[in-house]
């Protein structure tokens, strides 16, 4: 169920060294194990996201690598040398705080100097790194401001630019964008992921948001009661998850209880290719995977341009109930012994019995 | 979630803060040993433990009255100040008025003033009306005097109120009056009695402004007082000891009543 | 929400009685610092005698003066003493937090006369500090300056006052999220930079309002000189007094009380002022 260390995809031939090293690590507060053993490698300049439910232990995770907590267990070792022995002001990372933290008795300029000038930077420096810093937010025209003056957004982008002006090796952000409204949240997004791709810094991002974390992360690391229950990329997450949760915590799935005998697995009356130990099994099918079989188009005309491959599983069902969603269309499906959630895009209202088909490959074979 | 805060070890100041602790309790450690001390007070170090003093010292009626003087003033002080304490709250926190702001200062002036000031000018003030003094004046000074406490302490009150509430009831049909009541008034309860416990000692240990408006009745503090400028007892000793036991349990419900009102309001 | 009668039923006792009882006392010991005795009578004549004297007069200045290098001692050594503890309670002392602050606000309630009391028995030539000294055979006769001294007195009110120190400090540090403080050590500020850069400036607001509380109260006590203080000891309020008392010249004391007002208020006005420019809320 958990994956040892993964190591990031390359794109270059000889793998470069991971930047961070994360060694089973693990946590007890008390009794309750909040990490458990954890491992798993973090590459230079990418964008990783650890995701998961309150209670996850994604927070613990981050403040461990931030120097606020002490392992219980473990090592974390970055560019070959060890790195949880150290306090946090002597680590090269840095955080942006979920409630920005910003110093109120402090202009906004004074603030993103500060870990300039407790570090002693050369003073002729300290001018134009923050200003750069805050032109690269776009808050150079609030340098005088108090914190206490600036909305949420501006805050936020304020505690951007006082974490990156320290050139750090890793930046953290402890779900830096929950306090936001949803639309000014969208905006942050994709402002967050083009600003790593300039910067060109590694970012450790948290969340509870699965969205979120699809739409800016290189690798997703999926935490669940503090043990790492996948880690792969956007995609190959979505397409391929390993586990049951993973498949229903990202997107929307139908998880089908099927029973595998001599290559094929049995759901009710939907039967297709699978390989793998016999007996009963788990398989997520998305939604989306399933499409009318018969391709009618908006106007209620039937095509005949449908492209039928050897693949291809058809099967026949009653809808039950038909949700319109603007772009789509969600149907419930009443499989016999399955309710089956099926998103096409949006058509006329439907009833009645319809042919549906979907892709053996579509169907993924998950653990419990 | 959030994690606890892990509080670091810091050998130095926690050895220097055992010390400024050590040094706040040594008077009060000295004069709890010391009223069971035969020998009187003095000396080192203290033999022949006794109860005499105590034995002394409930047979000393004047002290005993004086008890009984500190406890009607207190009693009465804490009435008056509650009372004007708790309108006073109520109009900085809902109404408006011209000198509003000088009022608040002026009522929270006894506080900071040191407290000869203030008994001075009730000395004065009650010499020009030509009021003879007595614990009556006493009482006056007492209960004016900590009205500041109660403004304080009510206001807070007053502020963690969900105002929602009252709005609700005038909704439901209850009158401004029967609001306050049934509504305001046991919002207020613990802030009410956290601050009657705290003018009630604050009365009990008064001795600046009592200084000046005494009569010929003492309070407790001042019958002490005619004591010590006479020469120590050990008597003294087993009195004190007893009032600092009781401020113990005093303040320690003040406290418990203070955080449950912290943590109901949130 | 509130008709004008509600507000003219809670507005209107209070301020009669405050400007009765409060305003009208202090206004009559104003006008008294401009009236004189003569002949043992009070001569309600307006005059600025009695400023002058207090002026010219060196004992009146020296004392003055005096009372207020006490003051400012005992405000300095609360602080010292009490800023440590505040700070230990809120960022080190982690469960044990409540408990400790219980025990440092319980002496608040010990009668102020209790713990002087207990000063001049541990102080006193044949009190327990000397015994105690006597005992480890460190000296072989009393020492003297410890009690009726001034010493004495910055140490009584030290006592007194520490504790009143410590409260509104612990308040204002309780006041700092603790977020700011990993904030700063996520930037590379180690503990003792931390201090000075963020934990400081913040909790100056209680700090300040400690100080003055200790500062002002420190300056016109009259209770610990006449406990402890003995001649050497005496501070100006113990002058204010006697000229309420046996020396019976109520328009000079008033003048003196005036003074003392007068300090207390332009330092609470200038607290004020630098609380507001310092509270970053």
């Amino acid at each position: 169920m958990s994956l040892a260390y993964a190591i990031p995809p390359s794109h270059s031939a000889e793998a470069a060294a991971p930047l961070l090293q994360i060694r089973s690590l693990a946590k007890r507060f008390g009794a309750h194990e909040v990490l458990k053993a954890i491992s798993l490698d973090i590459a230079s300049g990418e964008f990783i996201t650890l995701l998961g439910e309150s209670g996850s232990g994604k927070t613990t995770m981050l403040r461990l690598i931030a120097g606020f907590e002490q392992p219980s267990s473990g090592e974390i070792w970055m560019n070959g040398s060890r790195l949880d022995t150290l306090p946090p002001y002597k680590r090269r990372v840095n955080t942006v705080f979920q409630q920005y933290a910003l110093f109120p008795h402090l202009n906004v300029r004074d603030n993103v100097a500060y870990g300039l000038r407790v570090t002693n930077a050369p003073g002729g420096e300290v001018g134009g790194r923050v200003n750069d810093a805050l032109r690269m937010v776009k808050m150079d025209a609030f340098a005088t401001a108090r914190p206490a003056t600036l909305s949420g957004g501006q805050q936020q982008r304020v505690a951007l630019a006082r974490a990156l002006v320290n050139r750090p090796l890793l930046l953290l952000l402890d779900e830096p964008l929950s306090a936001l409204d949803a639309n000014l949240r969208k905006q942050m997004q994709s402002e967050l992921k083009s600003l790593q791709r300039e910067v060109g810094i590694t970012f450790l991002f948290v969340t509870h948001d699965q969205e979120e974390a699809m739409g800016l992360s290189d690798r997703i690391a999926l935490l669940r009661n503090g043990a790492l229950e996948q880690i792969a990329t956007p995609r190959e997450i979505y397409s391929h998850p390993a586990t049951a949760y993973a498949a229903q915590f990202i997107g929307q799935t139908n998880l089908l209880h099927a029973l595998v005998h001599v290559g094929s697995a049995t759901c009710g009356a939907l039967r297709w290719p699978a390989a793998g130990p016999e007996g009963a099994a788990l398989f997520s099918l998305r939604p989306e995977a399933i499409r009318l079989n018969g391709q009618v188009d908006r106007n209620g005309r039937e095509s005949r341009d449908v492209e039928n491959s050897v693949d291809d599983i058809r099967f026949s069902a009653v809808i039950k109930q038909q949700l319109y969603g603007g772009g789509s269309e969600l149907l419930e499906l009443d499989c016999g012994s399955q309710l089956l959630r099926v998103k096409i895009p949006a058509r006329g209202p439907l009833s009645g019995m319809q042919d549906f088909v979907f892709s053996a490959t579509d169907v993924v074979r998950v653990s419990e | 979630m959030s994690a606890a805060t892990t509080t670091c070890r810091a050998p130095l100041l926690a050895a220097y803060s055992a010390m400024v602790f050590a040094f706040i309790y040594l008077p009060i450690v000295v004069l709890v040993v010391y009223s069971f001390n035969r020998d009187g007070v003095g000396g080192f170090p203290p033999r022949h433990l006794t109860l005499d003093w105590y034995r002394q010292l409930f047979l000393d009626d004047a002290i005993w009255t004086s008890v009984l003087n500190s406890l009607i003033v207190a009693a009465c002080s804490v009435a008056l100040s509650l009372t004007l304490g708790l309108l006073a709250a109520l109009a900085l926190d809902r109404a408006s008025f011209p000198g509003k702001s000088l009022f608040r200062r002026l009522v929270l002036l006894p506080l900071i003033l040191p407290g000869i000031i203030t008994g001075l000018s009730l000395l004065m003030f009650a010499v020009s009306v030509g009021a003879h003094l007595s614990l009556f004046t006493v009482f006056l000074g007492h209960g004016t005097a900590l009205i500041s406490v109660a403004t304080t302490e009510l206001f807070a009150g007053l502020q963690k109120m969900d105002r929602a509430q009252e709005e609700a009831s005038l909704d439901l049909g209850a009158t401004p009056l029967q609001t306050f009541l049934r509504i305001t008034l046991p919002n207020l309860k613990l802030s009410l009695i956290a601050a009657g416990l705290l003018i009630f000692t604050l009365s009990m240990d008064e001795i600046a402004v009592t200084f000046f408006l005494i009569g010929r009745d003492n309070t407790l503090p001042l019958e002490i007082w005619g004591r010590l400028r006479r020469g120590m007892t050990p008597e003294i000793n087993a009195i004190s000891t007893l009032i600092f036991a009781v401020s113990v349990i005093l303040i320690v419900i003040w406290f418990h009543l203070r955080t449950r009102a912290e943590r109901k309001a949130i | 929400m509130y008709s004008r009668a509600y507000k003219s039923i809670v507005s209107v006792p209070p301020l009669l009685w405050v400007g009765l009882f409060l305003l009208f006392p202090y206004a009559l010991m104003l006008a008294h610092s401009f009236w004189i005795v003569r002949d043992g009578f009070l001569v309600h004549q307006w005059t600025l005698h009695n400023y002058r004297t207090l002026v010219t007069n060196p004992v009146y200045v020296q004392v003055l003066l005096r009372s207020m290098r006490i003051a400012a001692s005992v405000t300095l050594c609360a602080l010292l003493l009490g800023y440590p503890l505040a700070y230990y309670l809120s960022f080190h002392a982690g469960a044990r937090k409540e408990i400790l602050y219980q025990l440092v606000i319980v002496p608040l309630w010990v009668s102020y006369l209790v713990r002087g009391y207990a000063w001049k028995t541990i102080l006193g030539s044949d009190g327990v500090l000397n015994g105690f000294l006597q005992y480890l055979h460190v000296t072989s006769a009393p020492v003297g300056f410890l009690l009726y001294s001034p010493f004495a007195v910055i140490l009584m009110l030290t006592h007194i006052y520490t504790p009143f120190v410590f409260l509104p400090i612990y308040a204002a540090l309780e006041h700092i999220p603790r977020p700011l403080v990993e904030a700063s050590q996520d930037l590379g500020a180690g503990p003792l930079k931390t201090f000075w850069r963020v934990i400081l400036p913040l909790s100056l607001p209680g700090l300040l309002a400690g100080a003055t509380f200790a500062f002002v109260l420190s300056l016109g006590d009259f209770l610990a000189p006449l406990l402890v203080g003995g001649a050497s000891g005496t501070m100006i309020a113990n002058i204010v007094q006697s000229l309420f008392g046996a020396a019976y010249d109520w328009p000079l004391g008033a003048a003196i009380s005036m003074c003392i007002l007068l300090i207390t208020v332009s330092l609470l006005f200038l607290t004020e002022r630098l609380e507001k420019r310092w509270s970053f809320r």
